[in-house]
This record gives structure tokens, C-alpha cells and sequence, in this order.
């Protein structure tokens, strides 16, 4: 097998979670030293800390690499990649810019989303990922004869405790030719919602099963009822729909939360909007006993919200 | 502006309920509902805005079989002018590299400014469109959720975490990925349906393609499904059962013990 790389991502001297969980994935397929890779600009920080990591880490650094613009950095990458490379990275919105190019670029194959490493046999890689939003598994195989650019879900591979390979040698690499025909311009801010969900102890979070913008009432009278602790969230496509704010949103793209108590309702739990809980008690309620929310929920009711939520609400106004 | 959408047609998951078979390697298939991959419906959308503000033609694009000539007319009544089909046996079990590889051979056949596809579909690799960009050395923004047209180039906003947007200007031509929140996909009645069911839309296959069947489909991918499965999560949620009074007592008393009622 050619050389394993790392594409690590860091902001501002800080290694993302996902560096970790990238050196995981990788011993869980080889035992040849992986190589990290750090671009940016100013990236000594990030490097060091990489190096606690890896055996290896790569700088690019150069000012044209100040911001992650997935055609430059795919051009520094491949000014010094070698033939065969297998490179993992996380996916996130920045890996699922540069990953998929990169993996033509390079004459490789290519595999997203990647849940779980199952081994190599020789030049082919088994992986687990999932289809239709998680309700279903798939074992993959991954022909990395030729390379591969392999994207890992954040969260899904578990980083391990106590890095094996403190003190790994870093080595500076030129950037090369980046010229590029898409140029950042600046990162906007969103606007301020009317609330905080940030903030709220109970959040009654609501999906697509919520089915029409007029049944959203149900989800408000029920937050009434539990009080003023309780705020109505959302998943995406609520906000998608413009039934709600984007300030409401739970996930990736959302808002990080962390309530004590989760009321998902009508909710698949997708990874991205999963991705923004980060504690408490998550209580799904789902007409599908096969939502995969099921599976990360703590408590799960198989019921329709519809008939369901109005229920509740009258309840807790008894107590 | 000539643009071309690459749209797909999948197993709506808010109509089904996506179950394995009985033999437990394939997803049951018999009696799904399909629709047009969630993503394309906003690409679509987003194309024929940019076309009644700049003028120019929608063309949309399937790898697929016969079936997938609903989802062409679909987006073509949406307002799309021409629908394009890719189909051969050869095609079946492409990877995300064999469709690529299918659509830049179509799309070399015209000449577009602007080439869309969804930021993902049913299989969540959100591949193509990256792929496509780099094939034809184009560039590409991926998860784009903002386009205004400049000359020459266009302004984009690329959504990424936390809600932030990364704004980026970018030469035509190019390939965009489109997320979904973008803009509102217009509703498609039954009669916009029949109003394009009798315009026809051109297919190709491999050889009218000019692509060597062996680089495509199951012969060409290196990237395979060996099977489908439900997974083994350990414990799961704690389900609650019994009559909705008894389910209602015991929630309550979870949300009390959590700290989520005073
Ligand atoms: C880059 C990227 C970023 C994203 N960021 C986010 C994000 O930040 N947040 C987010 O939420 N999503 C995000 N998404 C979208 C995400 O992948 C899912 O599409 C989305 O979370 C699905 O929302 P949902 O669960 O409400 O809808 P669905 O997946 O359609 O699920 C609806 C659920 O409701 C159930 N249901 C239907 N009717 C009823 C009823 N009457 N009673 C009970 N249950 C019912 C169904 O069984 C189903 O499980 C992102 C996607 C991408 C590609």
C-alpha cells in the first residue's frame, strides 16, 4: 500500500476533534507510520499539535493557504503528494469540498462518509457507511490500488486515548503553483434570532413529521405547558421550509445545543442534526419504529406527534 | 447562460419506509414511491432563476433507466427546456466516479456556463458535482446555499458550520453544488406534468456517449456495495410502551428526574 496521509483541519493553532478520530481510523486499516498534513498560514501551532498525533506531519504553509479554499489546497496537496497516495479527512462541509476532486486528481477511489474502518485485505479497504439518512448499513470495499481519498464521519470513528506517536518529525513542504479560479472573499456571520435556544433547559424539537407549518402551534403550546424553560427547536428542513427561523435550527449547520431534556419529535436523527446535541436526555418520538434516531435516542415512544403532542400537553396542564 | 442540472431519481424516504428484503442484501424495492433527490429540486429551482434574470436555457440530465424519464419531465415541468437520459445496462452499480464520468460526457456534448447538481443524494457520498468539476477542470464550490451572477463570474455563498457562510467569487464556467434552504422549488401540478409529457427527450447510451463501457458500471467501480444490513447499535433508546396514559406518566417522570420540569 502507498503512503497513508491525514488531512487535518485547525483553526487558529487548534487541531479539530476529527484529527484524532482520522489517526484511530487509520490504525485501524494499517500499521505503516501515517503522514498528517497541515496547511494554512502561521500553521507551527497546529503542526506541533499534530505531531502529538502522528509520526509524521507535512506544513504547507504559505499566505495563499490562509483560508481552506478546497482548489488551492487541493493544488498544494497534489504538488507533493507521491503516486498511490491514500488520504483521509474528515467530512465536514470543507471535506466534502475537497475530497471528491481530489480523489480524480489523484486517479484514486473515492469513499465519503465513512462510519467504521473494518480492515484492509492487501490493496482493498472495507468500510461501513450508511444510505437513505441512516436507516439502512453497507459494507463497502474500496480498491486502493491506484489511491483513495477516504472522508470519515466526525464523531463516528472514536478517537483513542493517549497518543502512541508523541514527538512525530514535521517537515516543511513548499506549497508549489496554487493558482486558482475561485477566490474566498469573507466568512459571513447569521443574524441573531428572536431566541436563544442555546440557552433553554427543555427544548421541544421538531421535524418534518410535523408535516404542515400550521401544526408547529402544537409544538409551542406544548413548550407553554412544560414553561418558561422549554423553547421549540427545529430540524433543517423546517427551516428550509421558512416555517421557522434559522436560529432554531439544531445540527452542523445549526445550532449546538444542550438541554436537559431533547424532545426530538418527528425527527430521523440524520447524523448533521444529531451532530448538534451535545447532552442531556433525548426523547425521540417517531410514528417509524425503524427511525434511526431509535438508536441514539435514551428514550424512544413509537407514536405520531400529531396525536401525540397534544396529548402530552393537556397532561402536563392536569399536573 | 446555458445551464445544465444533474438531477436523480430515488426512493422518497418521507413516502417509504426503507426496510431490507427477506434475503437481507438489498433494500426492499417492491411498491417504493420515488421522487426527485431532495438536493436537484433547488438546483433546478435555483437554474431557472438565474435564467429569467439573465436569460439562457435549463437543460437537465439523468443517469438512469426508462423510469427515470419522470424525473426529467418533473423538473422539466418545473421549467426546465430540455431533459437528457443516459442509459445503458453497462450503467447500472456506477460509483460516484462512473457517473461522473457518464454526465461529463454528456455535458461535453452541449456547451454550458454553468453545470448544478444536488450538494447529495440517496447515498449521501455528495460526490458528484466535485468530481464532475475535476474531470473537466472546472472550477467548483460545493453546499452552495447563495449565487448572484456577475460578468464573467459568479458570487457564491458556501454554507458551512454553525450557520456561517463562506462567501467566494468563482470564473464561469463552473460547477456549483446545491444545498437545500437556497431558495423555495416551485410546486408542480399534475398539468404542468402534461403539458411536457410530449416533448421528447433524447438518450444515450455508451457508444452514443463515446464512453468505453468497461470504465463505467459495476466493470469500472472501484468503490462497491457488497450488501445491506441493519446495524447492531448496542442498547438503543429505552422504548416506552403501554397505553398512551401509562407512556405519558412514565415520559413525565423522566423529564422530572432530568431537571426538565419544575
Ligand atoms: C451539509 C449538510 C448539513 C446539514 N445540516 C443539518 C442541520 O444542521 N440540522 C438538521 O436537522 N439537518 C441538517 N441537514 C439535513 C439532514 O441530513 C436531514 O435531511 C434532516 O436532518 C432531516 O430532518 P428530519 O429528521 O426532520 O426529516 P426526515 O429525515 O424526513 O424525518 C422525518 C421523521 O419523522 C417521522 N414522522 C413522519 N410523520 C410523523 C408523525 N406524524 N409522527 C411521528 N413521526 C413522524 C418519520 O418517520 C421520520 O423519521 C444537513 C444536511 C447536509 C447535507
Amino acid at each position: 500500500m502507498a503512503t497513508v496521509y491525514a488531512f487535518v483541519a485547525h483553526s487558529d493553532g487548534v487541531l479539530d476533534d476529527s484529527a484524532a478520530e482520522l489517526a484511530a481510523a487509520a490504525k485501524k486499516f494499517t500499521d505503516a507510520p501515517v503522514t498528517a498534513i497541515v496547511t494554512g498560514s502561521g500553521v507551527d501551532a497546529a503542526a506541533a499539535k499534530a505531531a502529538e498525533l502522528f509520526p509524521a506531519v507535512w506544513k504547507i504553509d504559505a499566505a495563499e493557504l490562509a483560508y481552506p479554499n478546497a482548489e488551492v489546497v487541493r493544488k498544494a496537496l497534489l504538488n507533493n503528494l507521491d503516486a498511490g497516495a491514500v488520504v483521509l479527512m474528515a467530512h465536514n462541509t470543507f471535506g466534502m469540498d475537497l475530497a471528491p476532486g481530489l480523489a480524480v486528481k489523484i486517479g484514486g477511489a473515492f469513499v465519503a462518509d465513512v462510519v467504521d474502518i473494518e480492515g484492509a485485505d492487501g490493496d482493498t479497504l472495507k468500510v461501513i457507511r450508511q444510505e437513505y439518512g441512516g436507516v439502512v448499513s453497507t459494507h463497502v470495499t474500496v480498491d486502493m490500488s491506484a489511491g483513495a481519498v477516504v472522508t470519515i464521519r466526525p464523531g463516528a470513528v472514536a478517537a483513542e486515548e493517549g497518543a502512541a506517536a508523541a514527538g512525530g518529525a514535521i517537515e516543511a513542504k513548499a506549497a508549489g503553483d496554487v493558482s486558482a479560479k475561485r477566490k474566498f472573499i469573507e466568512i459571513r456571520e447569521p443574524e441573531a434570532g428572536d431566541v436563544d435556544i442555546t440557552k433553554a433547559e427543555v427544548l421541544v424539537s421538531i421535524g418534518r413529521g410535523i408535516e404542515d407549518q400550521d401544526n408547529i402551534e402544537l409544538a409551542h403550546e406544548l413548550a407553554k405547558a412544560i414553561g418558561s424553560q422549554a423553547e421549540v427547536a427545529c430540524s433543517r428542513p423546517i427551516v428550509d421550509a421558512k416555517w421557522m427561523d434559522a436560529s432554531r435550527q439544531v445540527g452542523t449547520s445549526g445550532k449546538t445545543v444542550k438541554p436537559k431534556v431533547y424532545l426530538a419529535m418527528g425527527i430521523s436523527g440524520s447524523f448533521q442534526h444529531m451532530g448538534g446535541i451535545k447532552g442531556g436526555v433525548i426523547i425521540a418520538v417517531n410514528k417509524n419504529p425503524n427511525a434511526p434516531i431509535f438508536q441514539v435516542a435514551n428514550v424512544g415512544i413509537e407514536a405520531d406527534i400529531l396525536e401525540f403532542i397534544p396529548e402530552l400537553t393537556e397532561a402536563l396542564g392536569d399536573l | 447562460m446555458e445551464i445544465l442540472v444533474c438531477v436523480k431519481r430515488v426512493p422518497d424516504t418521507a413516502e417509504n419506509e426503507i426496510e431490507l428484503n427477506s434475503a437481507g442484501n438489498d433494500i426492499e424495492r417492491d411498491d417504493l414511491v420515488y421522487s426527485v433527490n431532495e438536493w436537484d429540486n433547488y438546483a433546478v429551482e435555483e437554474a431557472i432563476q438565474i435564467v429569467d434574470k439573465v436569460g439562457g436555457t435549463v437543460t437537465v440530465v439523468t443517469v438512469g433507466d426508462e423510469e427515470a424519464d419522470e424525473v426529467l419531465r418533473r423538473e422539466m415541468a418545473m421549467g426546465a427546456q430540455n431533459g437528457i437520459l443516459l442509459n445503458d445496462e453497462a450503467f447500472e452499480d456506477s460509483d460516484s466516479m462512473g457517473i461522473a464520468t457518464l454526465l461529463k460526457a454528456a455535458a461535453e456534448k452541449g456547451k454550458y456556463d454553468l453545470i448544478m447538481t444536488g450538494a447529495q443524494a440517496d447515498a449521501g457520498y455528495a460526490a458528484v458535482g466535485g468530481m464532475l468539476a475535476a474531470m473537466m477542470d472546472l472550477p467548483y464550490a460545493s453546499l452552495v446555499n447563495m449565487v448572484e451572477v456577475g460578468d464573467g463570474k459568479l458570487t457564491v455563498g458556501r454554507e458551512i458550520e454553525g450557520g456561517n457562510q463562506e462567501v467566494n467569487e468563482i470564473e464561469l464556467p463552473c460547477v456549483l453544488s446545491i444545498q437545500t434552504g437556497i431558495n423555495e422549488p416551485r410546486y408542480v401540478g399534475i398539468k404542468g406534468i402534461r403539458q411536457v409529457s410530449g416533448i421528447e427527450i433524447p438518450e444515450f447510451d455508451a457508444a452514443g456517449l463515446g464512453v468505453d463501457p468497461a470504465t463505467v458500471g459495476a466493470a469500472g467501480a472501484k468503490t462497491k456495495r457488497v450488501d445491506y444490513f441493519i446495524p447492531e447499535t448496542g442498547e438503543g433508546a429505552e422504548m416506552l410502551t403501554g397505553s398512551t396514559e401509562e407512556i405519558i406518566a412514565k415520559l413525565i417522570d423522566i423529564m422530572k428526574a432530568n431537571g426538565g420540569l419544575k
